[in-house]
């Protein structure tokens, strides 16, 4: 006999086939966020995503602290790719103190921004391959990232959280010996990416399991707003250090790339591409850099920002990270808002998964070169 | 002895603005000569500000004369002195080559709730989703963090705040960290 439900009460009505599953939160199978999926058998109906189980509250935190202090918790969010975080942070607080940033440092943060965008891709791309299977691609680029670490250690004294960009430009020059053993890694680091094409991207098991799956398509990508690499897989050669150089990129040669099939194999060969690109960028950087002068312009111990709104955006290893910085002229900022790609990406989430089988969803969420901790901020 | 002051060189605000930048602007400004003003125009950046109610027709003519195609971050401040909420809209252009570089914000504001309860009060602003998709999750995070409630949006819930929230929405400016 079934249960009466009391006066006023409905129930709605469900369908049988559809199963409810939580994939997460747990780190690091989904990152810290809960993927709400609906699956009909094998396929995937629906997808929600639901983010915020790391969330610290940066912004509301920038709002209590100087512009210099701010510095070790913004870089928070990524931690390996703390450099990238800072930047943005750091060009727009130089428009509002209305600070130069010395020549040799524009080059010393280039050289940095591109080690840190190596560290990062090499981490997530160990993570991706342990999700489809591959143990051996988790374990390379994992050793291969302690030697970039460690060269980021001879820079700037800490192994993962740098705090080394500053307003005004990097807190400390170049160690003794930093360019030969820098140019010496780099050389290493250029041999052993292309080998991870031979065990990882031309293997047939990755390509049947990436091919084809998650599709995206130019014109969607355009308009859910994505960046970075999910947007550069899809067609659009889209890259700030292109479009609007920062610092001295306007004087590096190199290239940015782009694919057209905006499936995951796709968006996960981009990053690929672009740790190849950021070996040229060091390299040329190290060439062009001025041999001598100061890496930092001297800054007031509390200095005020200039009344009004600064937006400066960059290329960090997950697409566009602009900084939006609002000042009432006081010593703190009035609101710091971070636009990080993570988050932006978070929108396409529902659109790929939705008719995928479920077996194909690690390789698709992966793919999305996504940061959960970055999405919260 | 008087000593002959050097002559002051005449240099209006408007001559020293980057020309691309103005000419953008100017096509609002002339479309809407009443509702939309230019707050600033500066190398690649353009504010520009209009009232609540006309937000969706200033940032559909954005769209589809100007170019600018999707919405890269939207940042909501509070101005408790005031009484309002503001909106910042940040807008890009992928398919427009001489746009990319370019970000063009458009802001409003809306009143301020003491007491803030998202649906049932007045600060309430028309939702840019039909216009620019990419708000979507900007706009949800704008409604839990400030507790404006954008009307015509298809998913005001919670994202990032656990779900049983139940102080002030946290990036107002008087919610204190506690301890500070």
């Amino acid at each position: 006999m079934s249960k009466q439900l009391p006066s006023g009460m409905t129930l709605d009505k469900v369908d049988d086939n559809i199963m409810t599953l939580n994939v997460g939160p747990q780190h690091p199978g989904s990152g810290h966020m809960r993927l709400i999926v609906k699956i009909d058998g094998d396929y995937i109906t629906s997808c929600d995503p639901d983010p915020g189980y790391v969330h610290r509250g940066e912004e509301k935190m920038a709002e209590y602290r100087n512009y210099i202090t701010n510095i070790p918790h913004l870089e928070r969010p990524v931690i390996h790719d703390s450099c990238n975080v800072l930047y943005p942070y750091c060009l727009a607080t130089e428009e509002l103190l209305g600070i130069e940033v010395p020549e040799r440092a524009k080059y010393v943060r280039v050289i940095a921004s591109e080690l840190n965008r190596c560290v990062y891709t090499t981490y997530w791309l160990a993570i991706y391959g342990i999700f489809l299977g591959h143990s051996t691609m988790f374990m390379w680029p994992t050793g291969d990232r302690e030697l970039l670490i460690d060269l980021l250690e001879k820079l700037t004294g800490a192994r993962v959280t740098h705090a080394y960009f500053v307003p005004g430009g990097v807190r400390n020059d170049l160690p003794p010996g930093f360019e030969d053993a820098c140019l010496r890694q780099v050389d290493y680091f250029e041999k052993r990416i292309k080998e991870y094409a031979a065990i990882f991207y031309d293997n047939p098991i990755l390509i049947s399991r990436t091919e084809k799956t998650g599709i995206l398509s130019r014109q969607d990508a355009i308009r859910l707003g994505t960046t970075g690499s999910v947007l550069r897989a899809s067609g659009v050669d889209y890259d700030l250090r292109k479009k609007e150089p920062y610092d001295v990129y306007e004087e590096i040669d190199f290239e940015t790339h782009s694919l057209k099939a905006g499936d995951s194999y796709a968006r996960s060969k981009v990053p690929w591409l672009d740790m190849l690109e950021s070996c040229r960028i060091i390299r040329d950087a190290l060439a062009k850099m001025p041999k001598s002068g100061s890496v930092r312009t001297k800054l007031k111990p509390n200095p005020k920002g200039i009344v009004g709104h600064s937006y400066r955006r960059v290329e960090s290893g997950r697409g566009s990270l602009g900084c939006h910085i609002v000042s009432d002229g006081k010593v703190e900022p009035y609101r710091v808002k971070l636009s990080v790609g993570s988050f932006r990406n978070l929108i396409c989430i529902p659109y790929l998964l939705k008719g995928e089988k479920l077996g194909n969803m690690p390789a698709v969420y992966w793919s999305l070169n996504y940061w959960p901790v970055e999405a919260d901020r | 002895m008087s000593e002959q002051m050097p002559e002051k060189k005449e240099t209006s605000i408007e001559s020293t603005m980057p020309k691309f930048e103005k000419d953008v602007a100017d096509l609002v400004t002339k479309k809407f000569p009443s509702n939309v003003e230019i707050l600033s125009i500066q190398p690649k950046r353009i504010q520009l500000s209009t009232k609540s109610e006309n937000i969706i027709e200033v940032a559909q003519f954005i769209r589809d004369e100007l170019g600018f195609d999707h919405a890269e971050s939207v940042t909501g401040l509070d101005h408790p002195d005031e009484g309002q909420i503001e909106l910042v809209y940040h807008l890009g252009s992928y398919t427009d080559e001489s746009l990319a570089s370019q970000v063009l914000s458009i802001s409003t504001r809306v009143p301020r709730e003491e007491i803030p309860n998202p649906g049932n009060d007045s600060t309430k602003i028309a939702s840019l989703r039909e216009v620019f998709y990419s708000v979507e999750f900007h706009e949800r995070e704008c409604f839990e963090m400030l507790g404006i409630y954008f009307e015509g949006h298809p998913d005001n819930r919670r994202l990032l705040l656990p779900e049983d929230w139940a102080d002030l929405p946290p990036l107002r400016r008087d919610f204190k960290i506690k301890g500070r």
